[in-house]
């Protein structure tokens, strides 16, 4: 049997723009059913890191496969079936109802007209089932707080039913009980539907407790692996000037230094 | 789900009846009183005593109920693609310049010959030639309000620059009237009040033409239209081609707003009111339904104002503009005043 190739699959990697390279030397590979957070400090490069996964910007060299392929020579719609996005930029229109938003994930499937068949139907269906959204599927999105609309996104995200979902900071702006919430609920879309969930956060002791792998981004060796391999091999005492927060390797959680 | 399309049919019927109601209503009135028996005669080619009446129902009044039905309906589907386009409620061909535009175009040829070259001009000016100078000048407004929009995020800066090209195009176009002959003047001031009537069935052909043209890619992105509505990062991530789907918005959208304004000349507001009045009784962000919605709203909208225009039964005729102004601003102060979030 052939082996299957990681979802993703990411080689000495460097992002940024023409004129400056932001982070260099990436490395990780990540494969189905594989929950991982990039963590590191404001400016670093984590949405860039995500945008240019999500061929939003182009890469600056190193490779990135997707399902064994290269990013770049996906086309437009054939990726829009292999990764699906949540972002931090608002909704052009918060006009649009749950369900309506919902369905525009099953938009790479429909006919010219965007018409949606039964399967998408039931997809979306389920979506709704799965984020617990039945009862707010009619309301409209500026309607909604935080932590709904959210869900709401990345209820869309898995309606468009592709292997990779990238999140950029799903978590900002919620309280600590809907931070929780969301990235649980990452975590069970990632078993049982054995998608591969990639996110950018600055939840690093939530990220230790729940993720499957974590990538620091460090602007040096940027290390990837599990979460207590990272505790052990001390990597994020690095993450932060040690004038102000200590990493407590017993705990896993961040203190603040007296 | 059911429940809400069954409501939206009921309001397509309701629609329906009441274009075909406006229709009757704008053929049955006008200067001269006709019966409306006698309207209905000469409409369904029954004789009637009066031959003059028939000649002034089919000649004048039927042709100037279509224009007045393409015009509202085009440009309010102009207005509707620019609000997704643009992601910004308050956008329209009038606030975004693009009716500006479109006068600039057509200003150049019909006063510009005499700055120019003062002979040939003439012969310059028919029908086609005032479409397609208008129409260049609405895709050139829409092209640098395009390259601004994207470099700008902010609505109301956006808004701003669409008035600041109307009033570039002012100060050109009173240049130019400064230096064209009374007659010239007086044809570009009366293009410029707006105006449904006096087409003849041939110009009615070539409106309809265009604005079917308009209509026809409108229809082809209807998909990449709803995607726009997330957002342009969302949609290409849904694998809509970007470039390719708002390069055809925008040729709609310039077709639409251009080629009505050649012909009517530059209706205020009609185009920026009529999305929003509508989404008072579709609910929904959805253009499948919206598109043809906005289409018969914009038609009914016009046929009433152009009825009010002609005073009926009287000899004097009020210039359209006036009247779809006095419909449509309240809106925009409306929008403004109770949807301060400017949710769209």
């Amino acid at each position: 049997m052939k082996k299957t190739p990681p979802t993703i699959a990411v080689k000495e990697l460097a992002i940024g723009y023409k004129s400056a390279v932001i982070a260099a030397h990436i490395n990780f590979d990540l494969n189905a059913g594989g929950l991982c957070a990039i963590v590191g400090v404001n400016g670093i490069g984590k949405s860039t890191l995500l945008r240019t996964l999500g061929k939003v910007q182009p890469k600056l060299s190193g490779t990135i496969k997707i399902n064994g392929k290269e990013l770049s020579s996906y086309k437009t719609l054939a990726l829009a079936s292999q990764i699906s996005v949540v972002l931090t930029e608002p909704i052009a229109s918060k006009n649009l109802t749950v369900l309506e938003l919902i369905a525009l994930g099953r938009l790479p499937y429909t006919n010219w007209l965007g018409t949606l068949t039964q399967q998408d139907k039931r997809q979306i269906e389920n979506c709704l089932q799965q984020l617990d959204l039945k009862d707010l599927q009619h309301k409209k999105c500026h309607e909604l707080s935080d932590g709904q609309l959210q869900r709401v996104l990345i209820a869309r995200a898995m309606a468009q039913d592709t292997p990779l979902i990238l999140l950029d900071e799903p978590t900002t702006h919620l309280d600590l009980y809907h931070k929780v919430q969301i990235l649980k609920l990452l975590k069970q879309l990632a078993k049982t539907y054995q998608k591969t969930v990639l996110f950018t956060t600055h939840e690093i002791d939530l990220a230790i407790q729940l993720c499957d792998k974590i990538l620091i981004l460090d602007g040096i060796e940027n290390p990837f692996g599990q979460p207590c391999e990272l505790i052990e091999s001390g990597s994020f005492e690095q993450l932060f000037p040690a004038d102000m927060i200590i990493f407590d390797a017993l705990t896993g959680s961040f203190k603040v230094k007296k | 789900m059911n429940n809400r399309s069954t409501s939206y049919s009921i309001w397509f019927i309701a629609l329906f009846v009441a274009l075909l109601l406006a229709i009757l209503l704008n053929i049955s009135s006008g200067s001269v009183a006709i019966p409306f028996q006698a309207t209905l005669k000469a409409l369904f080619g029954g004789e009637i005593g009066t031959p003059s009446w028939k000649y002034i129902i089919l000649e004048y009044r039927l042709p100037k109920a279509i224009t007045a039905m393409l015009v509202g309906g085009g440009l309010a589907v102009s207005g509707l693609l620019m609000q997704t386009l643009f992601r910004n409620p308050l956008a329209g061909p009038f606030v975004l310049g693009i009716s500006s535009g479109a006068s600039l175009g057509a200003a150049l040829l019909l006063m510009g010959g005499s700055v120019l070259s003062g002979f040939a001009a003439f012969e310059l000016i028919n029908d086609v030639s005032l479409a397609i100078a208008s129409s260049l000048g609405s895709f050139l407004v829409l092209a640098v309000v395009m390259l601004v929009a994207n470099r700008i995020k902010d609505t109301m800066a956006l808004l701003i620059i669409g008035l600041m090209f109307g009033s570039i195009t002012a100060a050109i176009v009173s240049v130019l009237a400064y230096f064209s002959d009374a007659e010239q003047l007086q044809r570009f001031i009366f293009w410029s009040y707006g105006s449904v009537g006096s087409l003849s069935w041939s110009q009615v052909l070539l409106l309809t033409s265009i604005v079917f043209i308009g209509l026809l890619i409108s229809t082809l992105s209807l998909k990449n239209l709803n995607a726009f509505l997330l957002g342009e990062n969302y949609a290409k991530s849904l694998g809509v081609a970007l470039k390719k789907s708002r390069l055809m918005i925008i040729i709609a959208t310039g077709l639409l707003a251009g080629g009505i304004t050649a012909f009517a000349g530059p209706i205020a507001f009609v185009g920026l009111a009529v999305p929003h009045l509508t989404r008072q009784l579709f609910k929904t962000m959805e253009h499948r339904i919206l598109l043809p919605a906005v289409f018969l709203y914009g038609a009914i909208l016009m046929l009433l104002c152009d009825t009010i225009a002609q005073l009926p039964n009287s000899a004097s005729v009020l210039p359209i503009n006036a009247i779809t102004s006095i419909v449509g601003a309240p809106v925009v102060i409306w929008l403004l005043i109770r949807k301060r979030k400017m949710i769209f």
